[in-house]
């Protein structure tokens, strides 16, 4: 894939996340043809780089995501974080680099926000573990980095979705990991949401040295805030590269099955908007 | 933020403790001989250190020979209902699950319907039979409980409901061919009761062995609670924090079913301990399986050594089967835990 070796400049050193030739393949049965497939698939992922992944429903952008999370084997291919092949490390070590933030499943008994991001740190240490005062340290941190310290003493299910987006945020930042995955987080935020949880995205990028992967249907945040987007249809990879690379109309188009138009504006990042 | 700590586990099981000491004491004062509060400490405390010449001899053989072992079988199946019963909550992630659900207690029944049947008067033939059955019922709720190689906790729900309810339509065949005195004392075992003397004549030795088989089991559970709590927030996310699900889903589901099968074949189906307990202690300690696993097993032994107080003082000198107390006492428990959930 040209464009995405064009993509690759020289930041730090070694790739943190390096996708190659990955692919993959559900069946219903199986002896039958694959449901679905995927790949492969290239690319590669930077420190402090937020990548976006786009494609509509269906495309396999989550199917992706479980793949560099390592819930899931590639058929071919590798996948390697910081050098290291992910479905290869240990359950727990893998924790402790990757971080995968998806829609929470309902609670069975009530839990403390600080509780929940506490479990965060369940990775570091035995398997019966107590935490220590470090790990409440580094729990704190992640509240407050997050903006969700008043939370900390209330129940689980008793604060709204968008502070309850933050809190899961939160543990995941305390796992402390080198690749953060975030699963179409903004899909019950409202908009003023949405916005500030890509800036705070960002925000970790830039300053927490981490490397962020979103998986969006925002096509215009995923534009503003992210390094590179990989464009995903029907399981194939169709383009990775810069936003102002990957958003041309035709392709764009041809994509969403929507007509739409795509301007450049001033700070040099596209703005996709649908033609009525 | 004030993290669980083993020193906040040992204070409050030492509390439980106490009340189970309690407990246990007015226990050993209930019954046809009349001996003092004070009386039954002396004795206990002569026991510990050894000095039996220091106690009279009918005070030795009432709290040592008579009471105490039943209050010592009383202590085992509470911890091990309430512990299995917690164990069940988290693997099924079903706060409706009991020790029962599976299929254990059927299968244990139906063991020890068949050994009534077939060897009436052999001496330990019915916990041995129980025991057995339980485990064939262990081992194929295991193999009918999993999908894709793993254990699925729909799927085993399933599994053990369906198992349940066909070993209950044995048992109810196979009572139709037993007749009088046996018919009783298999009603009182479906029911739960606790009168059966130890199978064996070294009495030291059998509850040795029970309450080993007990800590293992339960040691076993305990080392996967903080695996637990993770599961019980999401079994998808606790894989992604590095918990290895399905290991953890079998240990609990083997030892959760090994404790269920102790306490089932020693003294029937004893209802509502090892669903209502862990509730209990939740409400008390919190929903931390670290807390919450030596918390049932304590509570759910102070609970059944006080119904069986009650079920021999209603109405003595008749005695009641202690799964009747529980159950009278236990279903309005529940409807009270149940209304107050729903808020």
């Amino acid at each position: 894939m040209a464009s995405s070796q064009q993509a690759v400049a020289v930041k730090d050193a070694a790739p943190r996340l390096r996708v190659e030739q990955a692919s993959f393949a559900y069946s219903a049965t199986d002896r039958s043809a694959p449901a679905f497939s995927l790949g492969p698939i290239s690319f590669e992922a930077h420190r402090r780089e937020m990548v976006s992944i786009l494609g509509p429903n269906a495309s396999g952008k989550s199917t992706l995501l479980r793949l560099i999370a390592g819930v899931l084997r590639p058929l071919s291919g590798r996948i390697e974080v910081d050098g290291a092949e992910v479905t290869a490390l240990e359950m727990r070590l893998r924790a402790q680099r990757i971080a995968l933030v998806s829609q929470e499943s309902e609670l069975l008994f009530p839990l403390r926000v600080w509780e929940y991001v506490l479990q965060g740190r369940y990775p570091y240490g035995r398997r019966l573990r107590f935490e220590s005062s470090d790990d409440c340290v580094l729990a704190g941190n992640a509240l407050a980095q997050v903006g969700a310290d008043p939370l900390r003493d209330r129940w689980m299910d008793q604060i709204s979705g968008g502070e309850k987006q933050r809190v899961i945020l939160a543990r995941a930042m305390a796992q402390q990991p080198s690749l953060l995955l975030l699963d179409e987080p903004t899909q019950h935020l409202d908009i003023g949401g949405k916005l500030e949880l890509l800036r705070r995205l960002r925000r970790l990028a830039d300053e927490n040295r981490y490397t962020v992967i979103v998986v969006t249907h925002e096509l215009n945040l995923a534009a503003e805030f992210s390094d590179r987007i990989v464009l995903m249809h029907r399981g194939k990879c169709l383009r990775v590269g810069a936003p102002a690379e990957v958003y041309e109309r035709g392709l764009i188009e041809e994509v969403f099955e929507a007509p739409v138009e795509v301007e450049i504006r001033p700070s040099g990042r596209p703005r996709v908007v649908l033609r009525g | 933020m004030r993290p669980l700590t083993p020193k906040r586990i040992i204070g409050s099981c030492a509390i439980l403790c106490a009340v189970l000491f309690v407990a246990v004491v007015f226990s050993l004062r209930t019954g046809a001989y009349p001996i003092s509060i004070r009386d039954i400490v002396l004795t206990l405390f002569h026991g510990i250190i050894g000095r039996r010449d220091q106690v009279p001899s009918e005070f030795w053989s009432v709290v040592f020979t008579i009471r105490l072992p039943r209050i010592a079988l009383a202590i085992l199946v509470g911890a091990a209902l309430s512990t299995a019963g917690a164990g069940f909550q988290a693997l099924l992630r079903n706060p409706l699950a009991d020790p029962y659900v599976l299929g254990v207690s059927s299968g244990a029944a139906l063991g020890a319907i068949l050994s009534l049947i077939f060897a009436p008067h052999t001496v330990g033939a019915i916990q041995v039979a129980a025991f057995i059955g339980a485990g064939l019922t262990i081992a194929a709720v295991y193999f009918l409980g999993r999908r894709g190689g793993q254990l699925d906790s729909a799927t085993l729900l399933l599994a053990g409901i369906v198992a349940a309810s066909f070993l209950s339509a044995i048992i109810m065949f196979l009572m139709t061919t037993i007749t009088g005195h046996e018919l009783r004392g298999m009603a009182f075992w479906l029911m739960g009761d606790l009168s059966a003397p130890p199978p064996a004549s070294n009495v030291l030795g059998w509850f040795g062995f029970l309450f080993l088989a007990f800590f293992i089991a339960a040691g076993a559970i305990y080392s996967t609670s903080s695996d637990l709590n993770l599961i019980l927030t999401g079994e998808q996310e606790a894989r992604h924090l590095g918990v290895n699900v399905n290991r953890v889903k079998l240990v609990v589901y083997v030892a959760a079913s090994v404790l269920t099968g102790l306490a089932v074949s020693v003294s029937g189906a004893i209802g509502y301990v090892g669903l209502l307990v862990p509730h209990v202690m939740r409400m008390l300690f919190g929903s931390d399986y670290r807390m919450l696993i030596p918390a049932s097993a304590i509570g759910g032994a102070v609970a059944i050594v006080f119904a069986d107080m009650l079920a021999r003082t209603i109405v003595a000198p008749t005695e009641l089967p202690v799964g009747a107390m529980t159950a009278v006492a236990g279903a309005p428990v529940f409807i009270y835990l149940m209304r107050r959930r729903v808020r």
